[in-house]
């Protein structure tokens, strides 16, 4: 699904790499947390899949597709198999539940009766049935994510990458969110999570890579965010 | 795509910013109407010149009762200065014909050319109109070689060209047609600008939609369509409201004030409507166009 080789990325603010040399391979159907400190890299990782920047050395290749190749104009198609879920959950404030996860599937050009499909089975799907009509304000931070885990579901793409989902939400809550992201990654979509919130790494006992200052410094197939070789 | 709400958002794009809109709107249109009017004057000169280069007439005006000049030498023009004037009239190349109006004649035109003034023509005295030769060139620009024959011709009061007052004339409407352009050159830097800057408005207070458009793999063509069609719209609306402005302009002052007190200029009619109108629109739009797509590809990430 994702593979990194000898990638680094230097910003050109900054003297020290946000990346180096980092080579892992993300399988296909895969649960990963990206651990580490604030500014170990953990974002630009994400980014990088995303294509929302460029390494400024190696090789990143997601789903295939070795992205330094790929033509600017096929990135929206790329994007189309991808969903992104963020700390501030990014939705629109002046539109509904159901019209921010429509709004995913309007752009892309899928048809209203697709719309009309998807858009009720995914509110479902994230716990938000009867929640369709409210506006984002109205809403818990936990309801809140599930509306933007929604809408990066909502076109079912391959792979779902979150970027510290359950910051702002207490850890009930986040518990909640896990569950979802966990059923998720059931159902055949690979996830990618940035998260420094040890209580949820710990909880799922997934696959943990760990970044520090740039550099992978573990790779683990059952981790928790502690250090426990 | 689905257009419908490509149209609903560029609605909602253009509601967002209705005083910057409504700013590029004006600019546009008085733009355009600028722009026209400077073609309009051209029109317009063209229109005389082919008017008045047709029947142009060089007068060569006697002596008469009231004459001062030292050719006259205080007396009105004799037959035999009369006939020698015509003779080396008739012996110039320039010449292609000769008209006589006598000082009756003379009168009976003015009264003609005046009829609408009842007033004027009470106090012409028939006597002071001048008898003329008007003569018809075959080159109407070589007026000045009539001039010099007759300058110190016996008989003769005075020479006179219509080209001349026409001359001061054209020069007059291309200095208004130049001004307008100018001013249009610069109402048009002005117009580029704040599309510019409504259109980078406009991207900046929708960066959360584009935002999450480029995310979820929105086209190019679809994040950008929106502010594109924003600056056609606008672009448009300015536009017609120009063609208006252009429109009412030649209606309020040549038709309504210029043409029923001046009877001798031919003034243009509405031809230009048809051709030129369309041009200076679809221009318009055009050049809404380009200055939104210039700004989207500077502001708009994709």
């Amino acid at each position: 699904m994702i593979r990194f080789e000898s990638v680094s990325k230097v910003y050109p603010t900054s003297p020290r790499p946000a990346l180096s040399g980092v080579t892992v391979t993300i399988d296909d159907g895969e649960f990963v947390f990206l651990v580490g400190p604030s500014g170990s890299g953990k974002s630009t990782f994400l980014r990088l899949v995303l294509r929302e920047e460029r390494p400024t050395s190696g090789s990143v290749i997601v789903m295939d597709t070795d992205l330094a190749q790929l033509k600017s104009r096929r990135v929206p198609a790329m994007r189309r198999e991808m969903g992104v879920v963020f700390q501030d959950f990014r939705l629109l404030p002046d539109r509904t539940v159901a019209a921010n996860i429509a709004f995913a599937l309007e752009v892309i050009g899928r048809s209203r009766s697709v719309v009309q499909t998807l858009v009720p089975e995914t509110l479902e799907l994230v716990g938000l049935e009867g929640k369709a009509g409210r506006m984002p304000d109205e809403l818990s931070g936990g309801e809140q994510q599930r509306v933007a885990i929604a809408r990066a579901y909502v076109n079912r793409p391959r792979l779902l990458l979150a970027d510290e989902p359950t910051g702002n939400l207490d850890p009930t809550t986040s518990v909640g969110i896990m569950k979802l992201l966990d059923r998720i990654n059931r159902a055949g979509t690979t996830v990618v999570m940035a998260s420094h919130d040890s209580q949820i790494v710990d909880s799922m006992r997934r696959r943990v890579i760990e970044l520090d200052a740039g550099h992978v410094v573990r790779d683990q197939a059952r981790g928790v965010y502690g250090y426990a070789p | 795509m689905r257009m419908r709400l490509v149209l609903k958002e560029t609605a909602v794009g253009l509601r967002r910013n209705v005083s910057l809109t409504v700013a590029v709107v004006i600019t546009v249109a008085i733009s355009l109407a600028l722009v026209g009017a400077g073609v309009l004057i051209r029109y317009q000169v063209n229109e005389m010149k082919d008017f008045w280069y047709g029947k142009i007439n060089v007068s060569v005006y006697l002596c008469g009762p009231t004459s001062a000049e030292p050719t006259c030498a205080n007396h009105t023009v004799t037959q035999a200065e009369r006939d020698a004037i015509r003779a080396k009239l008739e012996a110039l190349p320039v010449v292609k014909q000769i008209y006589y109006e006598s000082s009756a004649a003379a009168y009976q035109n003015a009264k003609k050319l005046f009829r609408n003034s009842p007033d004027l023509i009470k106090n012409i005295d028939p006597a002071a109109l001048p008898e003329s030769f008007r003569v018809k060139l075959t080159d109407p620009k070589r007026f000045d070689m009539v001039e010099s024959s007759f300058a110190k011709q016996p008989g003769v009061q005075q020479v006179q060209s219509q080209s001349d007052v026409l001359k001061k004339l054209f020069k007059l409407l291309n200095g208004f047609q130049l001004g307008a352009f100018f001013f249009a050159v610069a109402l048009v830097v002005a117009a580029a600008l704040l599309i510019f800057n409504a259109i980078r408005i406009a991207a900046f207070s929708r960066r959360r939609e584009t935002g999450i458009m480029r995310l979820v793999g929105a086209s190019r063509l679809y994040v950008q369509l929106p502010f594109l069609l924003e600056g056609a719209i606008v672009g448009l609306i300015g536009a017609l409201g120009g063609a208006a402005i252009l429109v009412g302009i030649k209606w309020l002052f040549v038709d309504k004030a210029l043409r029923p007190n001046i009877s001798s200029i031919n003034f243009i009619g509405w031809d230009w409507v048809p051709t030129m109108l369309p041009v200076l629109v679809g221009s318009a739009v055009l050049f809404s166009v380009v200055a939104s797509f210039v700004t989207v590809q500077r502001y708009l990430r994709i």
